[in-house]
């Protein structure tokens, strides 16, 4: 890489099961002054701005055209958007600032998962022919994975509740999360998967600035800059991938120079316990490395921003001096289908 | 702060679906109570058969028929099922590779509770009554313990082919606008068009929208606006929009109400439709139990020069 | 640090139509990026990324339908990426998979635009009812019409600009073998005779809705100097955005749409649009929007737009041509639309352009915009590499 990119500010919202009384440039615009007042930069010092929504999440098309009110696009900015977990609209931002055409971006995501049912909204996701029609629901599906698990002896019910436990015990420290401390394992939700292993439906948003070089070092104290960052997507069809890997997690960690040294930090996107054995398995996470300590999707799980959320959590840690060296993960699709991993460093101390 | 509005929000339609060739036999063949596979180029066999290799992306077209009855790969117990999903009772989800796919099909397996189904469980589909040439062809797969059941040897060519489906797709949701449309809203039943001022620039947003669009801060302040505004530009629809009960030709323009920093968009009645002209004073109209001003007429008043709302257009 | 020269050096499109009942949605997509692949002579293994991008999901009512159109387009192991900015999508997907060779990502990138608008009734998707809100009251040309009338008043154009527009538009589409209208007994009577839909814009005048697809490969200098055929050089792109609707706004020359344009001259050395560039594929889906776009690309004085088109300079043999592709006039599949016109650039300055070739262009400008003239997407490419 010929330019160094770092994180440089990170916000994000209280993320709540519900957000009734906002409208979703209202929930949005509150980060955005947060992490634009993290650097002192206004709209019109950046360079580069990208976001990442769902129109099927909102139930409207073009739903993102008005959250852009809560910007201030006046004048003009250089603009984009990715029907995306707000993740890949950080790794747009990413090329865009390597193309030297803009020094520092802001990305956002926000996602309001409280007005529809969201397990039967994504089942849009899928095969139109084959399996929407079946109306499959997002738990249904990441069950069929987790007992793939269990029979592969990768995994147990047990092992999967200490997952649970351990983020939500973790999230306790974390203000912002919406399942925190003592969470019931509970029934059955589809079985295998019991309430506890599942992620807490709810509306978020989250902002990060990035720059490039000089520009943030002057921003940030201890920028997390992006050493590598990398994206992969798998078949599509459930049936002819196996549930138990990541074969799309481990190609982006090794593209981003995962393996290269090992990470202190991870934040995983895991919206299910048992996504996260499969992706510390394909990551090759030994027992050293603290994962998830923010409590991760099974603390707040706010569609299309998740995933830029973890990323914000591995650098915050940067910033923070508690990591060096972090891992940060977002998924997308059925059973992780498509995943984006990318390593951020902080300078030495 | 009052109670923000919400409403239920449908999201229903019925999308027609076109057929690649492979789509179209595996379907048809549903309807036909034969399952096809298709082969890739280094031999395996995929059900259900996709148009283009995952592996290669090479486009696959050699159907080949498997047998109706499989093995479970793994599975998951639904106690609730849910809205369109193929059984109304507790089942299970599978996946099965059947006999002579190397690739597995998700679906639904009926059986009487969990403690009955386990991976490596040998099933066999059950087909459905009525079938069209859907996946809900199969009704769902059921316990077998007999025999492998042969294929017969299909050559995956039928004599009336499906080309399309048509899949029904329904989504419920609940819709609030947030605080300051709710605002807005709740003003326009007391006949009161109140907008909001940014407190940047001091521009009139109406209706509101919680932010200065230019400034991207919250609008707060709230202004009341109108009633009486001037046309800025319009059109004179002449065609009748669907689920719209207006008789054509009508006028659809823009109204900057006195106040506003810019126009909402409104329908101008009380005037001959080709008498409607830019700078034309109007008033709302309202009716009984409308939310919104049923449509807008002339004041009276002598049109705005063009100079006063060139800008608001 | 200096950028990576981007090359095109593959395009394919489908022919568009209203309904192509015989594929699916992945059998549409897979034929235009295997004509983009046979153009540039490659093979699926030698794309690095796939850049995707469509208008809303609820116009195929499949959410984030590049899931499952990852194995059709060779994109399984693979980064993907997919954008949707409105209207102006098919541009920005273009720029996206720009920034990935310029930026040094990859060497080879897919990018790839469509809609399959026979799966719903388009206009479902576009006017979903949204409950406490005033009714939509005139379709979509009631959203555009009055901005028309705008034109009209500030700029004193005579009524016929619209019909000269549509009646040159849909005379190009006959020369493209894609394009989805073929009116072949076209003339501007009948255009000035069609019905009056939304007054000042008559049917004629308007675009149609189309399923349809278009794909490019964009490459790096390694990448150009292997290109069976003589690649496009990406001269300036660029995006710009301000809010739908706002206090101010100018819906007749945005200034989104200006800075994005003064952007792309800046990046690619133009100093006199009218001058230094030989045609332009702008996004025109009504008629009235080529004077429009001529002002606020700066290819004539404020006023003065229809009179470029009034005096023939945007005819196909005229001094700038416009649309030579037939246009988004002739052409609609809505996320496909943008691309297709920075493709449509792409055949110009490559010489591939067959019947609606303009003679030794050598820089065209393909332009997309949407959301309300809220987003906007260009890029210049020329037939030179830049600073060569």
């Amino acid at each position: 890489m010929t330019r160094d990119i770092a994180l440089v500010a990170f916000a994000q919202t209280d993320h709540r099961r519900t957000s009734d009384e906002l409208s979703e440039v209202e929930m949005l615009m509150p980060v955005l002054h947060d992490v634009l007042g993290q650097t002192g930069l206004k709209t019109a010092d950046i360079g580069f701005t990208c976001s990442g929504s769902s129109d099927y999440l909102a139930g409207r098309a073009f739903s993102f055209t008005l959250a852009l009110d809560g910007v201030g696009a006046w004048p003009p900015i250089s603009e984009s958007h990715v029907e995306m977990d707000g993740a890949w609209a950080l790794y747009e931002a990413w090329t865009k600032l390597l193309t030297g055409d803009a020094d520092t971006a802001l990305v956002y995501s926000y996602g309001k998962s409280s007005p529809g049912s969201v397990r039967d909204v994504l089942t849009r996701q899928l095969d139109p022919y084959y399996v929407a029609p079946l109306w499959p629901d997002s738990v249904a599906l990441a069950a069929l994975q987790a007992q793939s698990l269990i029979d592969a002896g990768e995994t147990d019910e047990p092992a999967l509740a200490a997952v649970a436990a351990r983020s939500r015990t973790d999230a306790a420290a974390n203000s912002r999360a919406q399942l925190r401390g003592s969470v019931p394992h509970g029934d059955y939700l589809v079985r295998p998967l019991r309430t506890g292993d599942c992620s807490p439906i709810g509306d978020g948003a989250a902002a990060v600035v990035l720059a490039a070089g000089e520009r943030a070092r002057e921003l940030c104290e201890r920028p997390a800059w992006i050493r590598g960052i990398d994206h992969r997507i798998e078949a599509h069809s459930l049936g002819v991938r196996d549930l138990t890997d990541s074969p799309s997690a481990r190609l982006a960690a090794e593209k981003a120079g995962v393996f290269e040294r090992p990470v202190d930090t991870a934040e995983l996107h895991a919206p299910f316990t048992s996504q996260e054995i499969v992706l510390r398995k394909a990551l090759r996470l030994g027992e050293d490395v603290r994962v998830n300590p923010s409590g991760g999707a099974l603390a707040a799980n706010p569609l299309m921003a998740a995933g830029l959320i973890r990323l914000g959590e591995a650098a915050a840690a940067i910033h923070r001096g508690e990591s060096d060296r972090a891992l940060g993960h977002a998924t997308s699709g059925p059973c992780l289908q498509q995943n984006l991993v990318a390593v951020l460093e902080g300078d030495p101390r | 702060m009052p109670e923000v509005l919400t409403a239920p929000l449908t999201v229903e339609f019925p999308f027609t679906r076109s057929l690649g060739p492979v789509q179209s036999a595996f379907l048809t063949g549903l309807r036909e109570r034969v399952v096809l596979g298709v082969r890739t180029g280094d031999g395996r066999v995929l059900v259900p058969p996709v148009e283009y290799d995952p592996v290669t992306a090479d486009e696959i077209r050699d159907l080949v028929e498997v047998a109706p009855t499989g093995t479970v790969t793994t599975w998951a117990w639904n106690h609730e099922p849910r809205r369109g999903q193929p059984l109304d009772t507790p089942f299970a989800w599978v996946l099965v590779r059947l006999d002579g796919a190397d690739t597995a099909l998700l679906h639904a397996l009926d059986a009487p509770g969990p403690d009955a189904v386990h991976t490596g469980m040998r099933v066999r589909v059950r087909w459905a009554a009525e079938r069209e040439g859907a996946i809900t062809d199969i009704a769902c797969f059921e316990s077998y313990d007999g025999e492998q059941e042969q294929p017969t040897g299909h050559s995956g060519e039928f004599a009336d082919a499906i080309t399309k489906i048509v899949t029904p797709a329904r989504l419920d949701y609940r819709y609030s606008p947030g605080r300051a449309q709710t605002a807005y809203l709740r003003a326009l039943a007391d006949r009161r068009t109140v907008g909001e001022r940014c407190p940047s620039c001091h521009k009139v947003y109406v209706p509101p929208r919680g932010a200065c669009p230019t400034c991207g801060v919250a609008t707060t302040e709230q202004v009341e606006v109108g009633p009486a505004g001037t046309v800025t530009t319009f059109c004179i629809v002449n065609i009748k929009a669907k689920n719209l009960d207006i008789e054509v030709p009508y006028v659809y323009a823009h109204i900057a109400l006195d106040g506003a920093g810019l126009a909402l968009h409104g329908r101008i009645g009380g005037i001959p439709y080709d008498q409607v002209r830019m700078g034309l004073r109007v008033e709302p109209v309202w009716t009984e139990g409308a939310r919104h001003p049923d449509h807008y007429r002339p004041t009276g008043e002598p049109d705005a020069e063009y100079d006063t709302y060139k800008e608001l257009l | 640090m200096s950028k990576e020269p981007v090359a095109v050096v593959g395009v394919g499109q489908t022919k568009h139509v209203a309904a192509r009942r015989d594929v699916s949605i992945a059998g549409l997509v897979r034929e235009a990026a295997r004509a983009a692949l046979d153009d540039a002579e490659l093979t699926w293994a030698d794309v690095d990324a796939v850049v995707i991008g469509k208008a809303p999901d609820f116009f195929e009512g499949v959410m984030m339908p590049e899931l499952y159109l990852a194995d059709a387009l060779g994109a399984v192991g693979k980064p993907m990426l997919r954008v949707h900015t409105a209207g102006s999508v098919g541009g920005s997907t273009a720029l996206v998979a720009a920034n990935l060779i310029a930026g040094r990502v990859h060497g080879t990138v897919l990018t790839l635009a469509f809609e399959k608008q026979s799966e719903s009734n388009a206009m479902w998707g576009l006017s979903l009812p949204i409950p406490f809100q005033q009714p939509l009251l005139a379709g979509a040309g009631g959203f555009f019409a009055p901005h028309v009338r705008a034109y009209m008043r500030r700029t004193g154009a005579p009524d016929h600009i619209g019909s000269l527009v549509a009646y040159k538009d849909r005379r190009n589409a006959l020369k493209n073998p894609c394009a989805h209208l073929h009116e072949h007994d076209i003339t501007l009577e009948k255009v000035q005779a069609s019905p009056m839909l939304w007054d000042p814009i008559r049917y004629s005048e308007t675009c149609p809705s189309s399923d349809g697809a278009c794909a490019m490969v964009l490459t790096d200098r390694a990448g150009a100097a292997r290109a069976p055929r003589p690649p496009a050089w990406m001269l300036g792109g660029a995006m710009r955005s301000e809010p739908t609707l706002f206090a101010g706004k100018d819906f007749v020359s945005p200034q989104a749409g200006k800075d994005c344009a003064a952007d792309v001259y800046r990046q690619a050395q133009i100093a006199d649009p009218r001058r230094d560039i030989d045609a332009v594929e702008m996004y025109v889906p009504f008629s009235w929007y080529e004077p429009m776009w001529l002002e606020n690309l700066g290819f004539a004085d404020e006023g003065e737009g229809w009179k470029l088109t009034e005096s023939g300079v945007t005819e196909l043999d005229g001094d700038l041509p416009v649309n030579m592709s037939g246009g988004v006039l002739s052409t609609n599949p809505i996320g496909a639309s943008g691309m297709i016109r920075f493709a449509e650039a792409v055949l110009q300055v490559r010489g591939q352009a067959g019947e609606h070739q303009v003679e030794g262009a050598r820089r065209v400008l393909g332009h997309a915009y949407g959301g309300g003239s809220q987003f906007f997407s260009m890029w210049l490419v020329g037939s030179e590499r830049p600073g060569s």
